[in-house]
């Protein structure tokens, strides 16, 4: 059995050593290279464009601007298409705008012979715009009335979540509450993936063939198909080996605009090769939220009612839509069950650049406001912040009344007992109490909700191929992609553990190419573990019914005393050893008589969902004058299911935490007046280093998951959760400073820990020397 | 794909000076870790440049005869912070070019193309201002040796004339005999960064234990790396008490020009030269009296 094992990553070899090939190495020389035209406004409409000179450079093949393009709209979500006409995706784009609506926006085209003749190009397109006065915070973009982002939304409201239980009103008049009220912000942040978003496209036998850096081929396809407003089919889409998504791939990028300009240079392949700035800036970026919290709570802790306003800031363009600030929204009353809620989560459009899907789809926001919030209503009450949680998490057997999703455990008061062992909290607690000096310590933790894939909202849906070689080895094909993550690791381990097969005879392939790997809907959310083993189990068995049926016929052996194990077909009974499998099927493919190609693949709807959850500890030194943050431990404990591979969920988990520290302590995209990205590079974006890490901790519960064939769940995205309210708690706990908005960085530190008085050695008191 | 016009390459300096007096437009290019950088943002695109990289008698380090310490202009981060000699005499400047970037960028980053490029932010800026070094040129008119203070003209502006080549950097023996140093960049990251702001400290003792000579050096605390040459006479013949360093670190302020930009605020530029030069003079202070107690 492989499942449980940390079996080496299949993919290892071929990445270390180079031989792994990714979209830039696939390109032929020859190819041209296309360079955009942003905007270099935040809201206008372009009313002219002057290509005469830019026509003149050398090596330039053609300009395409706005005016060119096809007129209809299309969507760029990498969600599972819905056929209900209400709950598709937002169709909002061109392939090139007229109406821009951010600083960064794509106005033209340059398609050269390279990229140095495509870049003087671009410098020498000159545009004129008619501009309108931009907005760039949500609740401004609410509220002021000025001329619509999108026309079809008069408000610049995407979507509105409204949940309501019990009455809030009503409930808030009891005596003696204690009313705790907050407002907490996070920044944007932007994945940050090594390879930046690269695509080439050429036309082939009647069809647009699209390479992409993609987390997402078979969406990818459909959304090209839409926007050339051509068939589907006309559209082929090939992944290869990819840098990175978190997310950011989870869209339709660029694709459909190369798929377009091959079209308009008679199919020559055309690149478009995001640079860093380009990637920052223009291709997708995570929601930065506003929260208002108001909790009504009891002396001893209990909830009684609590209200919380979300507006998440999601840039010119819908890409994912409400579904980002909904889950966040809809977390709000499960994770600290109350009686009587309160909460609204409107998506805003603003002239920022487009928000879309990143690790965590919005519940990193979520995590950082509940949680801090919760540190919050502890301090007001006088209640350790670990026992407060204990007290009010969500209980087991808590059934969510839309998703139906069932906590089968204790889990949350299983991660924080072992969080709260593993980092000494108790202790703690106790020794950084009434500190002084400038470097003090602390303690804090936070938990997070999560769960796995998306249904009910969206199909989940899986198909697998497996094909049997002469030799007895299979090969695996499967929609869910691999993005880095170690997909096709984990596959290959179910893969051989449910066909019965060593794992060096399973060739899992890594390339998706819509034109022949089954269909599937890519890599996001954190389900492709989950909802594969539901597609490999299936093909899996119909597979090795085939082979034992090929077995009953050669050896003669009823199939019930038959059983293929590590590639060997055995006789149940004893254990004998009657045929290996290469040889049964090297007999069956070149059987005179009957000869038979032995294939299975199938299909599983998967109509369930799991929760995922777990939590953080953190503890952090404080150098208050320097106003900088030391993580000394982070300990991340999860609840992932069964572990396929500990390994490579210890080392996801690593990934996760990496994130989640930049997200806490450095990492924001800054805009200045006018809209314009400052910091698109990654020297002025403070991604957060190794350096600047500690050496993470991560700890497993392995409560078997129901639903899963494998006894599986979520862990792609949960890492990134909850480390950075951890850090913030930890942060109060040191200093008695809540921090409202991320990064903890010095910018946000300093004012505050000069109001709170904290710089003890501070220079603006007078002093003289002593002589 | 990177736009260069034409590359030319030098073998020798007397090679570079020549080249440069044919291609008075072509801009000289040593470890590339900031020319590339201007290159492929626009800034120099287009552009001839002569390549020093292969010049050899512009790399390593030396001691000369009088005790002078010797850095050539190519020799790089890397090589400084393992050079024995920089270890034995000039220990802040291995410490302080060893802040810069990564190790990738600090094995192709050299001391003159730090230096010439006259980045506010540059990691051997405040160390070289700090040790009084002297910067030595050549170029078709002979030789020429400029004290760093005087070398830095403007932002981003060296005194390097027509045909001149910087051949190295050189810290004579009576500025590091006896000296302490210590170097402090605060930046928003511990790796991959450039300073936020950054001092550098050089400090000399008396026999009681009382300041001799102090020289202190900032980066980005100004358009150009500076010295607080006011504050630097006021803390001589004193004793390195806590408030005489806090002293000295306040009154240093009054000679800087920190920037209120969207990377840092002023106030927090002032907090932070303020605590980088206490604590740069605690350490130099700690080193001290341990050395007295060893």
């Amino acid at each position: 059995m492989y499942v449980g094992k940390s079996v080496t990553r299949v993919d290892a070899y071929d990445k270390v050593t180079g031989r792994a090939k990714y979209t830039e190495d696939l390109m032929k020389n020859g190819t041209y290279s296309a360079k955009i035209k942003h905007s270099t406004i935040a809201h206008g409409k372009v009313i002219s464009i002057d290509i005469s000179k830019a026509s003149q450079v050398e090596g330039v093949i053609k300009i395409i601007t706005c005016f060119d393009v096809p007129k209809h709209t299309f969507p760029t979500a990498g969600h599972p298409w819905s056929l209900d006409k209400d709950h598709q995706d937002i169709a909002d784009r061109n392939l090139l705008n007229e109406h821009v609506r951010y600083y960064g926006d794509d106005v033209a085209v340059v398609i050269a012979e390279n990229d140095v003749q495509a870049t003087k190009a671009i410098n020498l397109i000159e545009v004129e715009y008619e501009e309108y006065e931009p907005v760039f915070d949500p609740i401004e973009s609410m509220t002021k009335g000025l001329k619509p982002i999108h026309d079809e939304y008069p408000d610049n409201i995407i979507g509105h979540t409204k949940n309501r239980i019990g009455d809030y009103e009503n409930a808030i008049k009891e005596e003696g509450l204690i009313k705790v009220e907050g407002w907490y912000e996070t920044p944007i942040v932007q994945h940050s993936h090594i390879e930046n978003h690269i695509v080439y496209a050429y036309q082939a036998n009647g069809k647009v063939v699209v390479v992409a850096s993609t987390q997402i081929p078979h969406i990818v396809r459909r959304v090209c198909g839409q926007a050339l407003g051509i068939p589907w089919g006309r559209v082929r889409v090939i992944k290869p080996y990819i840098g990175g998504g978190f997310g950011n791939k989870q869209d339709a990028l660029y694709e459909p605009l190369c798929a377009y300009l091959t079209t308009q240079v008679g199919g020559h392949p055309v690149k478009l090769d995001s640079d860093r700035e380009e990637t920052f800036v223009s291709s997708r970026t995570r929601h930065s939220q506003k929260f208002h919290i108001i909790s009504y709570v009891r002396k001893d802790g209990t909830f009684v009612a609590r209200k919380l306003e979300l507006y998440s800031n999601n840039g010119g363009y819908a890409s994912h839509g409400h579904s980002i600030c909904a889950k966040g929204t809809n977390c709000f009353h499960q994770l600290y069950p109350c009686e009587n809620i309160e909460a609204d989560g409107y998506t805003v459009y603003t002239n920022l650049p487009t928000a879309g899907a990143m690790r965590g789809y919005g519940i990193p926001q979520a995590m950082f406001a509940y949680e801090s919030h919760l540190d919050d209503i502890a301090k007001a009450i006088g209640m350790n912040p670990l026992e407060l949680r204990m007290k009010t998490i969500m209980p087991k057997g808590y059934v969510d009344a839309f998703s139906r999703n069932e906590n089968y455990y204790d889990t949350f008061r299983e991660v924080m007992k072992v969080g709260r062992k593993v980092i000494d909290y108790d202790k703690k607690i106790e020794e950084y109490k009434n500190q002084k000096g400038n470097i003090r310590r602390g303690v804090g933790l936070a938990t997070f909700w999560y769960n796995t894939a998306v249904y009910p909202i969206s199909v989940e849906t899986s198909s697998c191929r497996m094909v049997l070689n002469q030799d007895g080895s299979i090969q695996v094909q499967l929609g869910e992609t691999e993005i880095g993550q170690g997909g096709d690791t984990a596959f290959s381990q179910m893969a051989a553990d449910v066909v019965g097969v060593p794992i060096e005879d399973v060739h899992i392939v890594s390339t998706q190419d819509t034109d022949v790997t089954p269909f599937g809907l890519g890599a996001y959310a954190s389900r492709q573990t989950y909802v594969a083993s539901f597609s490999i189990a299936n093909t899996g068995k119909i597979l090795k019914e085939k082979i034992i049926e090929r077995a009953r016929k050669i050896l003669e052996f009823a199939p019930k005393n038959l059983d293929l194990v590590e590639g060997n077909i055995i006789r149940t009974t004893d254990k004998r050893v009657l045929a290996t499998l290469g040889e049964l099927a090297t007999e069956s493919l070149y059987d005179k008589k009957e000869s038979e190609h032995i294939s299975a693949e199938a299909t599983y709807t998967i109509r369930n969902n799991a929760y995922s959850f777990g939590c953080s500890f953190a503890e952090v030194e404080i150098d208050i004058a320097l106003a900088k943050v030391k993580i000394l431990r982070l300990v991340n404990v999860h609840d992932c299911g069964k572990l396929i591979n500990p390994r490579l969920a210890e080392a996801q988990a690593h990934g996760g935490m990496s994130m989640a520290v930049g997200f806490a302590l450095s990492e924001e995209l800054k805009y200045g007046d006018n809209g314009k990205i400052l910091n698109d590079n990654l020297l002025d974006y403070k991604l957060s280093t190794t350096m600047d890490h500690p050496e993470f901790e991560v700890y497993f519960i392995e409560n078997p998951e129901p639903t899963s064939p494998y006894n599986t769940k979520s862990l792609g995205e949960p890492p990134t959760c909850s480390p950075a309210p951890a850090i913030r708690n930890a942060i109060l706990n040191a200093t008695g400073v809540g921090v409202t908005r991320l990064p903890m960085n010095p910018h946000v530190l300093f004012p505050l820990f000069k109001e709170a008085g904290l710089i003890e050695n501070d220079y603006e008191q007078d002093m003289k020397y002593d002589l | 794909m990177y736009d260069i016009k034409k590359i030319y390459e030098a073998y020798t300096t007397d090679e570079a000076i020549k080249l440069k007096k044919e291609h008075p437009d072509a801009s000289f290019i040593a470890g590339g870790s900031d020319v590339l950088v201007k290159i492929r943002e626009g800034r120099m695109a287009g552009k001839e440049l002569i390549s020093l990289q292969l010049i050899d008698e512009l790399k390593g380090v030396s001691l000369e005869d009088d005790g002078t310490l010797r850095v050539g202009a190519l020799t790089s981060f890397t090589h400084i912070t393992n050079d024995k000699l920089v270890q034995k005499y000039c220990k802040t400047l291995g410490e302080a070019v060893d802040t810069a970037g990564g190790p990738q960028l600090r094995n192709i980053a050299t001391i003159g193309g730090n230096i010439c490029n006259a980045a506010p932010s540059a990691d051997s800026a405040a160390t070289v201002m700090a040790y009084d070094a002297i910067i030595e040129l050549k170029g078709e008119n002979g030789i020429r040796q400029v004290p760093v203070r005087d070398f830095y003209v403007g932002y981003a502006t060296v005194d390097l004339q027509d045909t001149e080549v910087m051949t190295a950097v050189k810290i004579k023996k009576e500025s590091y005999e006896n000296y302490y140093g210590h170097y402090f960049k605060y930046a928003m990251r511990n790796a991959m960064d450039i300073a936020i702001s950054s001092c550098s400290a050089n400090v000399k003792f008396t026999d009681d234990g009382l300041v001799e000579d102090v020289r202190v050096a900032y980066g980005v605390a100004s358009s150009v790396p500076i010295r607080a040459p006011k504050v630097e006479k006021t803390l001589r013949g004193l004793k390195i008490t806590d408030n005489n360093i806090n002293v000295f670190a306040k009154n240093a302020l009054d000679e800087l020009k920190p920037r209120d930009s969207w990377r840092a605020s002023q106030a927090l530029r002032k907090q932070i030269l303020y605590e980088i030069t206490v604590r740069c003079l605690k350490e130099i202070r700690k080193e001290y009296q341990g050395g007295l107690n060893a």
